[in-house]
């Protein structure tokens, strides 16, 4: 058993003149002091990568930086679903005995840091070197790539993506550390600039600067703490051109392989943190995993099923979509709130049951699947 | 002819490998107007991202074949947000993912008007120094 201990989040969006280093600083700092440790405390440290500044040892970068002298620390690449993939390592370490108190940081100046080109340039290397980067797709494009079979397939239309977006943004306007607070309706997402048909601006993420970190511990007596009580992968293929499916990727066998682990079933959870890099993201993740039937996220949506007073609320601090996107901490975004929901300390975003969660991200084009299955400790 | 391994980018012709054994069709991703694929001589598995061996059974007896470029959209989209310099000049453009008959999925361009389930057949347009597989409709 591992406890997720605490959790320290910054304001995405633009933060002028500050360093990978520094937003990772600001973010321990917060997860530390909401874990009521000191530096001294910390035995690991796990982190991700920058694309603001590519290093390769990051972590020990870090330990240096912030002061820090862990007995077990390096980075791991995962994309997208790097954050949920060091929880799962931190969880599986704390387990092993490897480790008492794992610092898990992720955070960079994505958006101030680089070019916009540079920005997209550097993502669409996920693709295949020779047989698809030369053809000039971005990531908005391989995501269109999918949409255009998923849509094909199972009848989702361009308003029932928008409906995502739509709550999203909803979710984000209750949220002062949000990068977009101004709420939105269908006719905006539909009216908005394309990118990747069928893919308009209002459907893709926003490129951030942020940082998040949390804290994973063996300690069953620290004060905010949540129950890791399972976390599992599955890794279907990297490149979107040779992926065997378009519409099954490997989400619904990843959270099955963490839910049963856990001795649960999807009627358990409560509150549900799903990765959203584009509004097909996360239908295909709602529908894939089971938590909307297939064609039916959006319609879903529309009726409140993921609002805070429905059946299943989603990504409320507004997700990659609203709350912003700064890469590894982009995700970990989704786990700050959900374990603030889940010590009863969201405020006005707090949901009434958040009892259990389940959180699931991906990386690449829907290529590696992490999922994590908390449980509030009494 | 160089020793080079990679077919000229007039393409049409057929390059001899180093050791001057099988002669290597001409290849897109080498400068060349032709598309290729792997067969497994051992299992019979067709794939596309050139390596060694065969991603399916293991076996080191993988076929470079040279494919005719006809098949069918499996998915589409138009770029309107391209990535560089070089990119922005063609915007939008389409890209498709193609089921090859041969039995392969290929990334490519293709004709603005493209859609999923369309029978196209590969051609290829130069773009800078280096072809690009370009999917038009299949003339009937």
């Amino acid at each position: 058993m591992s406890y997720l201990c605490g959790a320290g989040l910054t304001r995405y969006g633009r933060h002028e003149g500050r360093s990978t280093l520094d937003l990772m600083s600001e973010a321990a700092t917060l997860a530390l002091e909401d874990a009521a440790l000191e530096r001294k405390d910390v035995d690991g440290l796990l982190c991700g990568y920058s694309t603001t500044m590519p290093h390769i040892m990051l972590a020990t970068v870090f330990a240096e930086h912030f002061g820090l002298h862990p007995s077990y620390a390096h980075a791991i690449q995962m994309g997208g679903a790097t954050g949920f993939g060091l929880v799962m390592l931190a969880h599986l370490l704390v387990e092993s005995g490897a480790a008492q108190r794992i610092l898990v940081v992720g955070g960079e100046n994505r958006m101030t840091g680089q070019s916009r080109d540079s920005a997209i340039q550097v993502l669409a290397q996920t693709g295949h070197p020779v047989y698809e980067v030369p053809l000039g797709p971005t990531i908005p494009a391989y995501y269109g790539l999918v949409a255009s079979r998923y849509m094909h397939e199972f009848g989702t239309d361009e308003a029932g993506l928008a409906e995502l977006a739509v709550l999203m943004r909803r979710h984000a306007a209750a949220h002062p550390g949000a990068q977009f607070r101004d709420l939105i309706t269908v006719g905006d997402v539909l009216g908005s600039r394309p990118i990747a048909s069928p893919l308009k601006i209002l459907d893709c993420c926003p490129v951030s600067d942020g940082a998040c970190a949390v804290v994973v511990s063996s300690k069953a007596s620290a004060a905010h703490r949540v129950a890791i009580r399972s976390a599992a992968q599955f890794h279907t293929a990297q490149h979107v051109s040779v992926t065997p499916s378009l519409t099954e990727f490997g989400a619904g066998r990843c959270t099955r392989r963490a839910l049963d682990d856990a001795g649960r079933s999807l009627a358990d959870v409560e509150l549900a943190a799903i990765y959203d890099s584009f509004t097909i993201t996360l239908t295909i993740l709602l529908e894939e995993i089971g938590l909307a039937p297939r064609g039916q996220a959006g319609r879903l949506a529309s009726e409140g099923h993921f609002g805070r007073e429905g059946a299943m609320p989603l990504n409320l601090h507004g997700g990659l979509l609203s709350y912003g996107h700064c890469g590894v901490a982009g995700a970990m975004a989704h786990l700050a709130e959900t374990h603030l929901q889940m010590t009863g300390r969201a405020g006005e975003r707090q949901v009434p049951r958040a009892g259990t969660a389940l959180l699931h991200g991906d990386g690449g084009v829907l290529s590696s699947h992490v999922s994590l299955f908390l449980e509030a400790c009494a | 002819m160089s020793a080079s391994n990679d077919t000229p980018a007039t393409g049409g012709g057929v390059a001899p490998t180093p050791s001057g054994a099988a002669p290597r069709p001409p290849d897109w991703t080498r400068g060349g107007a032709g598309l290729v694929y792997q067969v497994c001589a051992r299992c019979g598995h067709a794939w596309y991202f050139r390596r060694a061996f065969c991603p399916e059974c293991g076996a080191a007896e993988a076929r470079e074949l040279a494919a005719a470029g006809r098949g069918t959209v499996h998915a589409d989209t138009l770029v309107h947000r391209a990535p560089t310099d070089e990119f922005r000049a063609l915007a939008p453009y389409r890209i498709v993912l193609v089921d090859i008959d041969e039995g392969f999925r290929m990334m490519g361009h293709g004709e603005p008007s493209l859609t999923i389930g369309d029978r196209v057949q590969c051609g290829f347009k130069p773009l800078g120094d280096r072809l690009l597989p370009y999917f038009e409709k299949e003339v009937e």
